[in-house]
């Protein structure tokens, strides 16, 4: 395999004695979509800091591109976009000004801003607003300004804190689609955070989930649903309800639970594809059609919930440094 | 370089959409020049006193003819009789008269048989200036009473000629210089301050940290800056606060060239004090709360509205590294008096010498990470 693009290794971060970040490791393939899933708290956004230098790592470290974060920051700089979890566009500034700034803060050349630029506003649909202050703009334009800001010296590798947060859905799909689109045209790995599962279902290569500072779960979205428990439900409607039909079901194997009214029931299931098979047979043997069957698999939720548990992370800790009374947090 | 002009550009286009910001720092000072300016500039006029004579005689009607002349030219005060001490002294507790003056019984004979005869003032004195202003008077009236007619000069006696240097400077043109030590110190706590810890804490900063600029580029970028916005503010408040206040030939332009250069020094020293101030303050509500400790610590010591000489001792300490005692006496140098260089040299030196100190110490302390 080729350098990884990013490579974790033991990565460690202290706040005073609280351990925010206890020891992850992982690696990212060049032009890998990552994403990095956990509670509040969990340690996504202390980690994200981390690797783009931001914070010193308290032990451990990480190398980008080939560059170590704590020896080679600026090398590291160069070849990362960063998209922080607070909105940070200058308000008061234009959309095209905000990119211009950064161009300039990255030391792209004079010659290939415009184009760069432009194509990056087309991209992200904002060509028609680039002279708008972006205070006018919505919560949405503005995280597209920012993905713009961040691609605008071309980075090799681009870190979103949670980009989504806070936008409608049609908003978070116009995301996730523009990040798609500008990744096929760029050589580009993307390490992201979300708390919605069904866009990182949809969209990670591999998922990792972090919880209270540790790595809990890291695979492919597919391989992480088969690899907990199934907990499918089945929704069958069947053409008529034979006597006991219901302790029928309930009596099928790795059923776990059967509800139901009329002639439609809702099966909960250890196996979906076992108690499938298992009601297609026995509603031939009793003469039953059935008008409609669905089952539900697992969701990523479910992948979530399995392991990081359905404790509520509140706990106090001292002040950070991000939690002004200004900050917009999300 | 290009990155901290990148800065540069930044603050400044910032700068220029917030008109409001610009208009408000402006008009604090200006406000200031001009109420300050008439409110401490007038002499006292028409304060009242309780004339109590109790002896009736010869020497306290001139006594009180001299008193009448005063309340008739100056206008100091204005006369009421008493006929009784204690009514005189209720209504000067009471705060209806401001002095009062008795004529005790038989003071006509103490003259005349020169046996120390005395009038005695009682002043409200929680106002020290009003019974100083009484005082003073009172003082040169008596004078006035004990050496009737034209006096002959003893020849060995000496007296005071005060030679007045420059012309008569108006209260309001003595202040002049602290408004505009106060005008580039307000754009320097706005902008230099609140704007700088708000955008810090709403993750902006963050935002530049992950670019490749360096720890010196991202301080001169700031500095710089900031610098800037508080020439204009001073250079504004400059032209027309010399107007305003009248300075005799306001734009004459190699005192105004001079005047420049001391904004620029001035500007840059309080810039880098700011900057060291909040180089480690994450909390938006820190420099709006230290803006008014700040503000009286640096303005009133410096002699911009009293003369030093006046302060007590720990104060005088104050004055003495206060970059505002500089710039203020600067100021005064080339708009009272329109000096040269060499009268402002060693103020500049100061100056520069503190803006070194504040930002090589600003500098040590800036952490490049979050
Ligand atoms: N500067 C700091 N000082 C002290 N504690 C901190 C600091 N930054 C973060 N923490 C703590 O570290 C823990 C992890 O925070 P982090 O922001 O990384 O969580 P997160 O996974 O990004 O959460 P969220 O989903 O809410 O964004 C939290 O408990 C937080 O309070
Ligand atoms: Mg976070």
């Amino acid at each position: 395999m080729a350098t990884p693009a990013i490579d974790v290794r033991e990565i460690v971060k202290r706040f005073g004695d609280f351990t925010a970040v206890k020891g992850i490791s992982f690696s990212v393939a060049p032009g890998e979509i990552f994403g990095l899933l956990g509670p509040n708290g969990a340690g996504k956004s202390t980690l994200i800091r981390m690797l783009t230098t931001l914070i010193q790592p308290t032990a451990g470290t990480a190398l980008i591109n080939g560059f170590d974060i704590a020896k080679q920051s600026n090398d590291v700089r160069r070849v990362i976009g960063v998209i922080p979890q607070a909105m940070t566009s200058d308000l008061e500034l234009s959309v095209e000004e905000n990119l211009l700034i950064y161009a300039k803060l990255y030391g792209v050349p004079r010659a290939k801003r415009q184009t760069l630029i432009h194509d990056l506003l087309e991209s992200v649909e904002l060509l028609q607003w680039r002279d708008k202050q972006v205070k006018h703009l919505s919560g949405g334009m503005r995280r597209r300004v920012e993905i713009a800001r961040g691609l605008v010296h071309e980075p090799r590798i681009f870190f979103l804190d949670e980009p989504t947060t806070g936008l409608d859905p049609v908003s978070r799909t116009a995301v996730w689609e523009m990040l798609q689109r500008i990744k096929a045209t760029r050589d580009l790995t993307v390490l992201i955070t979300t708390h919605y599962m069904d866009e990182a279902d949809k969209l990670c290569d591999r998922i990792a989930i972090v919880d209270h500072g540790t790595l809990v779960a890291l695979d492919s979205p597919l391989r992480l649903k088969a690899s907990i428990p199934g907990r499918n439900v089945l929704e069958v409607s069947f053409s008529h309800v034979p006597e006991g039909w219901e302790a029928t079901l309930r009596s099928l194997p790795q059923v776990e639970g059967v509800t139901g009214s009329d002639h439609v029931f809702r099966i909960n299931s250890h196996n979906g594809p076992v108690t499938t098979l298992a009601i297609l047979e026995t509603a031939a043997r009793a003469g039953v059609t059935i008008q409609s069957l669905a089952v539900q698999s697992t969701t990523l939720d479910d992948v979530f919930v399995h392991y990081t548990g359905r404790a509520l992370r509140d706990a106090l800790q001292g002040p950070s440094a991000a939690d002004s009374p200004f900050m917009i947090r999300r | 370089m290009a990155r901290t002009w990148a800065i540069i550009e930044r603050e400044l286009r910032r700068f220029r959409r917030s008109p409001i910001l610009i208009v408000v720092s402006m008009i604090f000072p200006l406000v200031q020049l001009v109420v300050l300016g008439y409110a401490f500039g007038g002499t006292v006029k028409h304060l009242t006193i309780a004339v109590v004579d109790q002896d009736h005689g010869l020497q306290a009607t001139r006594i009180r003819e001299l008193a009448g002349a005063v309340a008739a030219g100056p206008q100091t005060y204005d006369l009421v009789n008493y006929a009784d001490q204690g009514a005189a002294l209720t209504d000067l507790r009471n705060g209806r008269v401001n002095g009062v003056l008795t004529i005790p019984p038989g003071f006509s004979r103490r003259v005349l048989t020169q046996n120390e005869p005395k009038v005695a003032l009682i002043a409200d004195n929680t106002d020290s200036f009003v019974s100083a202003t009484l005082t003073g008077t009172m003082g040169s009236l008596l004078a006035a009473f004990n050496e009737p007619a034209t006096p002959v000069r003893v020849p060995g006696k000496a007296a005071l000629d005060v030679v007045e240097v420059y012309p008569y400077v108006p209260y309001i043109q003595y202040l002049l210089p602290g408004s505009i030590t106060m005008s580039i110190f307000m754009m320097v706590m706005i902008g230099g301050g609140i704007i700088f810890i708000d955008d810090k804490a709403r993750g902006l900063h963050e935002g530049y940290l992950v670019t490749p600029i360096t720890k010196l580029e991202l301080v001169a970028g700031f500095n710089i800056s900031g610098t800037i916005k508080a020439v204009l503010a001073g250079v504004v408040i400059m032209v027309i606060g010399s107007l305003v206040a009248g300075i005799p030939n306001p734009l004459d332009p190699m005192r105004m060239a001079r005047l420049f250069l001391v904004i620029v020094v001035t500007a840059f020293a309080l810039i880098s004090m700011m900057f060291l101030l909040m180089v480690r303050v994450t909390d938006p509500l820190m420099p709006r709360a230290m803006f008014g400790v700040l503000n009286t610590l640096l303005y009133f010591p410096s002699g911009a509205v009293y003369p030093q000489q006046g302060f007590p001792q720990w104060m005088q300490w104050i004055a003495a590294i206060d970059p505002f005692t500089y710039a203020v006496h600067a100021f005064k140098s080339l708009l009272l008096k329109n000096t040269g260089m060499e009268a402002i040299a060693s103020d500049m030196l100061y100056l520069v010498a503190f803006s070194v100190v504040a930002l090589t110490a600003a500098t040590a302390l800036f952490k490049r990470t979050l």
